[in-house]
């Protein structure tokens, strides 16, 4: 497996203006790599539910990529929405789920199915035409750079383990985020 | 009887660009009208939950979306209603089939207890409705509209009764 920390900082190194928005862990985390306007650091918005709210801006804005960072407990909590993208099928969506087998930021309690359900099976079986698996860092970043040009929408599990930092319960508001986003988009338009 | 065309003839008014939906049992025929709407998007979803993100997503995209869905499905989705359309204050237009109202509203049984928990539930969550029970009802959805932009809140238009082909 590889940390978390080190696949953010290779997302971040791949990154261009794609619109990114992450939850839970990654929320967190991804701040230390990323300062964007077209970043959205969700917390409290709704468990399981960044994945729809990625399908929305995919949506809206098809001329840009976006990025959601999914937690494996939070895409078990909405499994359905793998069918909602595949169906609608963003070209321009690529959802990661980051997946360590535990529910961190409450402490480490295993989720269910942990070492038997397969979220990359999942996405293919709910009709993602691109899905891939990864376990390792080299082979992540040789077939990253093919990956991010691929007509999606893109489904990408990424085993990693904790960054071994201490997660916060605490939540935070961000309202004052989401509307930057909105803003940087509409600046993006003009 | 409500006529789709008139529900129509009010989503273009007040510039809706997506709808976000998931079908009910009373509403089967307006999704045929707003299918053959050229000038809609239209983004389906497996549980409404998801619909509350999805509208979330469009307009920080930009986009100006409704969310169609059955009072049931108004009940799944608290979490996520609580934490994007409330919580990012979104001005958002909902269409929320009120199953089981004209029962209530006879004093007959309702088929369950949807009606019963549907006007509660919106008023504890703070979300101003109208309800739409005719043709000439159909004019308060932009009122409903115009009253979500104002507040920064979503705002649900009760559909009360069953669409006319």
């Amino acid at each position: 497996m590889m940390r978390r920390d080190e696949v953010l900082a290779l997302l971040a190194k791949s990154r261009t203006d794609e619109v990114v928005l992450t939850t839970m862990s990654t929320a967190q985390e991804w701040p230390a790599f990323s300062q964007s306007p077209y970043d959205f650091n969700a917390r409290g918005t709704g468990m399981g539910h960044l994945p729809d709210m990625g399908l929305g801006v995919a949506v809206a804005c098809p001329d840009r990529k976006v990025w959601v960072f999914n937690g494996d407990g939070s895409m078990l909590m909405n499994l359905g929405v793998l069918v909602s993208i595949a169906h609608t099928a963003p070209p321009n969506l690529i959802l990661f789920v980051f997946e360590n087998e535990i529910y961190e930021v409450t402490g480490g309690q295993p989720i269910p199915g942990r070492g038997r359900a397969n979220f990359a099976e999942m996405a293919k079986a709910a009709g993602f035409p691109h899905t891939f698996d990864f376990n390792d860092l080299p082979t992540l970043e040789r077939e990253l750079p093919r990956i991010l040009k691929l007509d999606g929408p893109v489904f990408i599990n990424v085993k990693a383990t904790p960054s071994g930092k201490k997660l916060s319960t605490k939540m935070v508001p961000v309202l004052a985020e989401v509307r930057a986003l909105r803003e940087a988009l509409t600046q993006a338009r003009r | 009887m409500l006529q789709p065309k008139a529900i129509i003839e009010q989503l273009k008014k007040c510039g809706i660009t997506h709808v976000v939906w998931l079908p009910d049992s009373e509403s089967k025929f307006m999704y045929d009208a707003l299918q053959a709407e050229k000038d809609l998007g239209f983004v389906p979803v497996c549980r409404e939950g998801e619909a509350f993100a999805v509208a979330s997503g469009l307009w920080v995209g930009g986009k100006n979306p409704v969310v169609l869905i059955q009072n049931t499905g108004l009940f799944e989705s608290g979490d996520v209603l609580r934490g994007t359309a409330l919580g990012l204050e979104l001005p958002l237009l909902m269409m929320i089939g009120y199953r089981g109202y004209m029962e209530l509203k006879s004093g007959k049984q309702p088929v369950d207890t949807a009606a019963v928990y549907t006007e509660p539930i919106l008023k504890t969550w703070g979300i101003p409705f109208y309800h739409i029970e005719t043709d000439e009802d159909t004019a308060r959805i932009a009122e409903a509209y115009k009253q979500a932009q104002e507040i920064s809140r979503p705002v649900a238009a009760l559909i009360c009764v069953e669409y006319n082909e």
